[in-house]
């Protein structure tokens, strides 16, 4: 009998726990990080044997040390952003669109290639507009291909899209091959380094300021888009039950496919933003992973775009940090992938926490936490 | 309980994020003191009072990256400016993160600053351009005389002469094998990273070199298109050995090449290696000759002391084995008698000139389709192009045969041989 008890109940087990009020589900995910913080803390401690408290100083030293720093920082920021919202409508759907990094080239390769063809014939405000729109359409068509064949043949879009990420790969590699200056380097260079045409100008004194203009705007129409239209309430639907959607007369096909295009669209335009408002080249490393750390951002935000905002800063914060304490304390750039790794990990073990409950044995009740 | 139990633990780890801000509250200031002592006791040594910036594009762990990590290092030392004033960002890719990388360096003080890889020259003149106090110093770049900037500057060594003396390592080598085995192949592969002058320079100073000693010697070039790849520079030499190949050099930066034709040797296959950059014995004990190296501390010294001595810093500047700016590895075990002997000989022929790497005499070519080269009847290449840097087939700036040799550096630092010579078939 007594065999049989222990048997069924082992010490812990976890259980769904009711919804956390947000105040509290918030605590946990600060908590977490502080944990965090003091594990890598005790990682560097015992790996290099420096302060971890100057590390962590040197961290936000790269981040925000200077003026420029910081505004790198929000620069690369707001492309991690834009591809997080860019994939928060698919994901919203329950369509797993991993293809974020060949949208993002896609995109790049069209204003790179108009950037060169027309930077001496046309005039910059009336190149960025054109460079802005065939971003935006080359990401909607490069998504809409898997999402046809979704909608049609219920293809598995995560094999799909991930493939069409290796294409994009290739033809990025071609054409870097093809516009490489100077011949031999393997790198496009600089785009009109003297004309600076096709460049996103300086706005407030500042040359990222449109980067952030542009990825605001397309915050705020997000969170407006997926909370209070009638196609986000579709979207919702479609991702919560397809038979539901159906069933309510909703075209899931269509729904799959615009929903798709915008999604890649906006990916796309994260494409024109890197190269026109950041590096002004393209090379295989313009989404540089972006795309899948995006996907992270999508779900930690839970595709509310104002918390995207907080958890692009804070991933962004953390690469920028871990460059920099790579070359301050002579570290190979892995010891800061480290930190990063673990600081990611108990964010995201977070929400397992937030989730369920720990029900230790014999307890009524259990305890999480 | 669940609250009980959630409290204690909230408030232990509130009491840990206090201590560590505490901490970091208390430890802070010492941590920027430690800075300021350190900056100034950068002055007191009476060493130049300047920040240098070094841009790297892969780690110590790449041959090539090594030797300018030191090589900066060493210049450092030598002109006694604090090493703790040296930065140096490693595994910067070829791409617009040497430009961040660049103007960070700037925004930290660096009043100068060098990057290590052909690639990164278009991003370091964007940030000479927007930093003019700044002096910028691309490595093995080719655009500081073209770029109208004052503050931007090239530098590169006479690899071909350390490449040339190590073809003859390889020539002795393979007539020695010849020796024991008349019927075979005078044939010896290559592994290159990027189809242009300056691996283009440096094989052909290699199969020269090689020719030297073996006249009927041929030579295939595979390329990887890429600086660092052990992986693909293994495959290449793989594939290079399956074809006969008995000796394989490389212009690419890992111990990829080495540790395959170590491993074919093993396998019992008759083959030898010459390495760039690093000694190759480490990876390839039983099959490495030697290799062909840069001492890049002669060009980041006087690029420095210029510098620092407020004298005009050259826009281009080159060296070689007169200024001991390159040099080859310890001769391996493999190595053929009288190897010693002839490398000696050439380093001499060189020193004193009566030997020229790209003597005009010791290589015929193809007429060019380009018009970039003129040859003879006999194929002997009588003027070519020294510098076409925008690709219009117009010569820019000088021609490049002086006194029936191809003159390499000279019209700038970075190679600009590209002739594709008789004897050397590129695979891919």
């Amino acid at each position: 009998m007594n065999h049989s008890h222990t048997h069924h109940e082992p010490l812990l087990r976890i259980a769904k726990r009711d919804p956390l009020p947000r105040s509290k589900a918030y605590a946990v995910r600060v908590i977490a990080v502080l944990i965090s913080l003091l594990v890598s803390g005790i990682f560097i401690f015992s790996v290099t044997k420096l302060n971890p408290i100057a590390v962590y100083q040197s961290m936000f030293q790269g981040a925000y040390g200077t003026n420029r720093r910081m505004w790198v920082t929000i620069r690369d920021t707001m492309m991690l952003l834009c591809i997080s919202l860019g994939l928060a409508p698919a994901f919203k759907m329950r369509f797993w669109n991993i293809g974020a990094e060949g949208q993002v080239l896609i995109g790049g390769i069209a204003t790179a290639g108009l950037m060169r063809s027309l930077g001496t014939s046309v005039p910059t405000p009336l190149l960025l507009i054109i460079m802005a729109c065939a971003s935006l359409v080359c990401g909607a068509v490069w998504g809409m291909i898997p999402a046809i064949f979704k909608a049609r043949w219920n293809a598995n879009e995560t094999l799909f899209t991930l493939m069409m990420n290796y294409i994009a790969i290739q033809l990025t590699s071609y054409c870097v091959a093809l516009w490489e200056n100077p011949f031999g380097s393997n790198s496009v260079g600089i785009i009109n380094p003297k004309t600076q045409a096709g460049w996103f100008p300086k706005l407030f004194g500042q040359a990222n300021s449109l980067n952030v203009i542009i990825v605001l705007l397309v915050t705020v129409g997000m969170y407006v888009y997926l909370r209070y239209s009638k196609q986000g309430y579709e979207i919702a639907v479609v991702g919560d039950s397809e038979n539901t959607a159906r069933y309510a007369g909703i075209n899931v096909q269509w729904v799959t496919i615009r929903t798709m295009a915008i999604s890649s669209a906006i990916c796309g335009l994260a494409g024109f933003i890197a190269v026109s408002g950041a590096s002004h080249t393209i090379s295989t490393s313009t989404a540089g992973g972006q795309g899948f750390t995006a996907i992270i951002v999508a779900w930690l935000s839970q595709f509310n775009s104002f918390i995207m905002v907080l958890i692009s800063l804070l991933i962004v914060s953390l690469q920028k940090g871990a460059v920099q304490i790579a070359s301050q304390f002579n570290l190979n750039d892995y010891a800061s992938s480290v930190i990063t790794g673990i600081i990611l990990f108990f964010i995201l073990g977070s929400e397992f926490f937030i989730n369920f409950k720990i029900i230790v044995r014999g307890k009524k009740g259990g305890d999480a936490k | 309980m669940k609250k009980k139990v959630f409290a204690v633990l909230m408030s232990a780890v509130m009491a840990l994020g206090l201590a560590a801000c505490g901490g970091s509250a208390a430890s802070s200031p010492a941590a920027t003191d430690d800075s300021v002592v350190a900056t100034a006791d950068g002055q007191e040594a009476a060493g130049p009072d300047i920040k240098v910036g070094l841009i790297c594009v892969e780690d110590e762990n790449s041959g090539y990256d090594a030797s300018h990590i030191d090589g900066c290092t060493a210049a450092i030392k030598a002109l006694g400016i604090d090493e703790k004033n040296l930065i140096i960002k490693k595994d910067i890719p070829e791409d617009e993160s040497c430009y961040d990388n660049a103007v960070d360096l700037a925004e930290e003080g660096c009043s100068i600053i060098f990057s290590d890889s052909y690639g990164h020259q278009s991003y370091m003149m964007q940030a000479a351009s927007e930093y003019p106090d700044v002096t910028f110093v691309a490595c093995t770049g080719d655009m500081a005389a073209s770029s109208g900037l004052d503050n931007y500057k090239n530098i590169f060594p006479h690899t071909y002469e350390s490449r040339y003396v190590s073809g003859v390592v390889a020539g002795m080598k393979l007539a020695e094998l010849i020796a024991a085995d008349p019927s075979l192949d005078p044939y010896v592969g290559y592994v290159g990273a990027y189809p242009y002058a300056e691996v283009v320079s440096g094989m052909t100073a290699f199969f020269l070199g090689v020719r030297s000693v073996v006249p009927e010697a041929h030579m295939d070039v595979q390329y990887t298109n890429s600086w660092y790849d052990p992986t693909a520079e293994g495959a290449a030499a793989e594939a290079l050995m399956s074809k006969g190949c008995s000796i394989i050099s490389q212009h690419a930066d890992s111990t990829g090449a080495p540790s395959a034709v170590q491993a074919a040797h093993d396998k019992g296959q008759n083959v030898y290696c010459v390495g760039y950059n690093v000694d190759m014995r480490s990876v390839a004990p039983d099959v490495a000759l030697t290799s062909a190296q840069n001492n890049w501390s002669v060009l980041y010294e006087h690029m420095l002391s210029c510098f620092v001595n407020g004298e005009e810093v050259p826009v281009d500047y080159s060296a070689g084995y007169a200024d001991d700016a390159v040099m080859i590895s310890d001769l391996g075990d493999a190595c053929a008698e009288g190897t010693q002997e002839a490398v000696d000989a050439a380093w001499a022929g060189i020193a004193d000139g009566s030997i020229q790497v790209f003597d005009t005499a010791s290589f015929t070519c193809q007429p060019a389709t380009d018009g970039s080269y003129v040859v003879d009847d006999a194929g002997v290449v009588t003027s070519a192009f020294g510098l076409d840097a925008d690709g219009d087939f117009v010569n820019d700036n000088g021609e490049a045969i002086v006194d029936g040799a191809f003159v390499e550096s000279s019209l700038r630092s970075a190679p600009y041989f590209s002739l594709r010579i008789d004897g050397i078939t590129e695979l891919n």
